[in-house]
């Protein structure tokens, strides 16, 4: 396995488990099930001692790697110098298990459904467009951006509601883009999350080769595990790639629509998604849209920024649900921090987030105090209508 | 509730969980039977958990656990403990498992009773400056809530990482950053509620009488039947832990010496003030400008004439002992030393990586001063004969003893290394007995030595003590063992 290495280092102090000023528990896992083997120490030492054949692989084994989020939470706060490679440790034990063909149930039939449909969903490639019916949103034919959507935002009955709302965006602040709609391949996030190197690489190599038939340069995501894939692994694979999430483009246009947006009073928060903050550093961009709302108080969240706890769909668990729900998980957890600024309205910035924080709000019984709206859907709701 | 009603309720407990079991001697479910008291959620066999609860971090062999269970009330682990001594399993308790000498990986199997689900801060009370918490609760939550809720206090917080847990310090006897000042974290415990092995809830201090958990005494000392037994003795809950005034401004003020034999007197002189706050002694053989002797004295104000009144005091009395030539002020502290120095808690667990290995483990003695610079100069042969660089990192606890570490990193991945480090400990163990040094939360075969060397009278009192607590013998059972 790669970074043999380096595993044997982890002191399992703990530090990885926490927060900056160490006040919370912040590992989805570890917070989910308290049992030590959950923590980002344990993992680290059950993954050394399957390599030495101490422990074999088991469905525990299994839920124990699958059940990590890959949030980044362990990188931000470790203290040894090897920290930057945790999830990529976590990652390569997955790969270990890809190749040795046993995997859990959810994974697998993640992985085939890619390979058979180029998505999740096992929907068809020709519906992947059908998001933008109605909005006149045109193909990409050159313009200077493509807008990439990604399997949630082409499939999810929800995310599709954010992928609109983003299009319809774009073209109110006459920004020049376009969509693949049924060309639109599977940007393989997920899948190098949960292991599967091969397919990943296939995909990376699919997009990039169509980006360059395409003459595509400038991509803006709506989803920041694209954002993710395509900033940090696709230039590995030799893509020449300027890419945005949209928030990026949105922070610096938002003020153009001043004298459009209502004022009446709102309170906000946000919530971070990993694949933008702690993965890609990108923690102001929506926060500086927020600020440009005229009437939106915005409420930090105490936990936030490097210390925002994942809502528990990082790392393939989306799809798969390993980490699972309960009065426990993570998203509960983190609608009940919200809940505690105030606001009435969680705002996000990916589509995955705000599907696993809509249930959780659902969970919690806190459909008429709390909102989910990803910041297109927010801008969105503050323009007056001519 | 009263004490009265809260024995009635323990008592209901007891005799309804003990009316429910069937013949004896029948086969008993162990798993299902956890299960049942906490939910299925909170108990595993699975061999990957019990793996990681089998070893610790430090170089103690692993050792095999059967069961880790996660209790999340009082309640639950009466029953947990009640179930156990009726069916003689082994039950080993543990707070943050952090202790480097495996003093909470079983001897003997059974169960792993994991605290940290307990993790409320139930009362922090201002004026009586003391907190009422759970067995689970971190030093980190303790502290970041008191920063929050109760700015003006603190509590004693040790060099450890900050998950480990503010209850295992005070009974493992551990020390924090205010002890010189004010002593051990044992010493801070004003009350307790203890479960004992055989299933009665006991409350220790005040709380014994009234419903506030503000002293300890004055009725007998029953703290001390939990504090330093390794949990051999019940089941600690809750605890009420003194907090104390936080000052507003803190400095540290270093000073470096190569004389190791004039260590006990600048301790004494240095402590012969009565104004510092926390108080430690560092030195490491490389990079070359840290092998010397650094006293690292940390001082805090209420304000801030007050701390340039203690900066100026302490550089005075350095150029009085040994007319000057002993110590010297070291001026322009690197920053991250500095940092290093005033942060709390310190990332001292950096010190596992030294060697890139992953493993640390430290034997600690108690120490008169007087015992300092024989140990000094035995720690530093003992490294070198294993290969190893010698670094010192010991905490004056009040101005009476020392915790002296004697330190070994290690490498994870070789064996070799690990069994070097292991017969490093043995060897300072031994040293520090022979020095008439008291050797702190000991593992299994420090523990033998000083049972050895122990008083067969203190040896027997002892032994009838566990006995009369725990007669099945199901608490953590092969600590404080008495030799045969």
């Amino acid at each position: 396995m790669k970074y043999e290495d380096i595993i044997h280092r982890c002191f399992r102090c703990g530090f990885c488990k926490l927060t900056d000023d160490y006040e919370e528990f912040n590992c989805p896992p570890h917070k989910k099930y308290r049992l030590e083997s959950f923590s980002p120490g344990g993992r680290m030492w059950l993954i050394r001692a399957r390599i030495k054949g101490d422990v074999q692989i088991s469905e525990r084994y299994q839920q124990i790697l699958y059940s990590c989020t890959l949030c980044a939470n362990c990188v931000t706060h470790c203290i040894f110098p090897f920290k930057e490679d945790l999830v990529n440790i976590f990652t390569a034990a997955r790969e270990s298990l890809v190749e040795e063909g046993t995997l859990p149930p959810a994974v697998r039939d993640y992985l085939k459904s890619i390979q058979t449909y180029g998505n999740p969903y096992k929907e068809p490639s020709a519906k992947r467009g059908d998001w933008a019916n109605g909005l006149s949103v045109p193909a990409y034919d050159g313009q200077e951006y493509l807008l990439y959507i990604g399997c949630v935002g082409s499939y999810d009955e929800r995310a599709r509601k954010i992928a609109r709302s983003v299009a319809l965006l774009l073209k109110t602040l006459n920004i020049s883009f376009g969509i693949l709609g049924a060309e639109e391949i599977c940007d393989g996030n997920e899948v190098r999350a949960l292991g599967e190197t091969w397919l990943f690489e296939g995909l990376a190599q699919r997009n990039i080769e169509y980006f360059k038939t395409r003459n595509i340069k400038k991509i803006i995501t709506l989803d920041p595990h694209a954002y993710n894939a395509f900033t940090l692994e696709y230039k590995t694979l030799g893509a020449d790639l300027e890419v945005y999430h949209y928030t990026q483009i949105l922070a610096e246009k938002t003020a153009a629509l001043a004298d459009r947006l209502k004022t009446d009073p709102l309170e906000v928060t946000y919530h971070d998604p990993c694949y933008l903050g702690r993965h890609n550093n990108l923690y102001d961009e929506p926060r500086k849209i927020l600020a440009a709302l005229p009437g939106v108080k915005f409420a930090e969240m105490v936990a936030n920024r490097g210390n925002a706890l994942c809502c528990g769909g990082g790392g393939g668990n989306f799809f798969s649900d390993i980490l699972g729900g309960g009065k426990e998980s993570p998203a509960r957890i983190r609608v009940a921090q919200a809940k505690e600024t105030g606001a009435g309205i969680i705002s996000i910035a990916c589509p995955q987030c705000a599907k696993m924080l809509e249930d959780a709000v659902k969970a919690e019984d806190l459909e008429d105090k709390l909102a989910v709206k990803d910041i297109a859907e927010l801008v969105l709701s503050r323009l007056e209508t001519k | 509730m009263p004490p009265a009603a809260r024995w009635k309720r323990h008592t209901e407990i007891i005799n309804k969980f003990c009316h429910a079991k069937t013949d004896k001697g029948a086969f008993v479910n162990i798993y299902e039977s956890l299960c049942a008291i906490t939910g299925r959620d909170y108990v595993s066999r699975e061999k990957e958990d019990t793996y990681i609860y089998s070893r610790d971090s430090g170089a103690e062999p692993p050792r095999p656990v059967d069961y880790v269970v996660m209790p999340g009330t009082v309640e639950e682990v009466q029953r947990i403990l009640l179930f156990a001594n009726e069916e003689a399993i082994p039950v080993t308790p543990l707070g943050g498992g952090f202790t480097l000498s495996a003093l909470v990986v079983p001897q003997k199997g059974g169960i792993v009773l994991d605290m940290k689900r307990m993790d409320k801060i139930i009362e922090v009370n201002e004026l009586s400056r003391y907190a009422l918490i759970e067995a689970g609760v971190s030093q980190a939550s303790l502290r970041a809530y008191l920063k929050k809720h109760h700015p003006r206090l603190q509590h004693s917080t040790p060099e450890a990482p900050p998950a480990v847990t503010v209850v295992g310090n005070a009974l493992i006897q551990g020390h924090g950053h205010i002890t010189p000042r004010y002593g051990l974290t044992s010493d801070m415990v004003n009350g307790m509620e203890v479960v004992l092995p055989t299933g009665e809830v006991c409350r220790l201090g005040s709380s014994a009488v009234t419903d506030s958990w503000y002293t300890r005494g004055p009725i007998p000392d029953l703290p001390g039947l939990f504090i330093g037994w390794f949990g051999t003795t019940g089941v600690v809950t809750k605890l009420s832990l003194k907090l104390y005034p936080r000052p507003q401004y803190r400095e540290v003020i270093v000073f470096s010496s190569d004389d190791i034999d004039a260590i006990p007197e600048v301790i004494f002189e240095l402590t012969q003030l009565d104004l510092l706050e926390d108080f430690f002694l560092i030195t490491q053989e490389k990079p070359d400008w840290m092998n010397h002797i650094f006293y690292v004295v940390i001082l805090s104000a209420h304000f801030e004439e007050e701390l340039a009144m203690k900066i100026r005091i302490y550089s005075d009395v350095a150029k009085k002992i040994g007319n000057g030539k002993t110590i010297k002020v070291v001026e322009n502290l690197h920053p991250a030393l500095y940092k290093r120095f005033l942060d709390v808690p310190p990332q001292a667990a950096v010190a596992a990586d030294f060697r890139k290995g992953g493993g640390f483990q430290y034997s600690a003695a108690i120490l008169s001063f007087d015992k300092v610079p024989a140990c000094w100069r035995k720690g530093i042969e003992i490294a070198h004969n294993h290969g190893m660089v010698a670094s010192y990192v010991h905490q004056v606890l009040t101005c009476h003893s020392i915790m002296f570490g004697f330190n070994y990193s290690f490498n994870r991945a070789d064996d070799k290394d690990i069994a070097a480090a292991r017969q490093a400990i043995d060897e300072s163990n031994r040293f520090i007995l022979e020095t008439e040094g008291m050797i702190w939360k000991g593992s299994s075969e420090a523990q033998k030595l000083i049972m050895k060397k122990m008083d067969p009278a203190t040896a027997m009192l002892i032994e009838k003590i566990k006995k009369a607590m725990d007669p099945r013998g199901i608490m953590n059972p092969g600590n404080w063992e008495v030799p045969r």
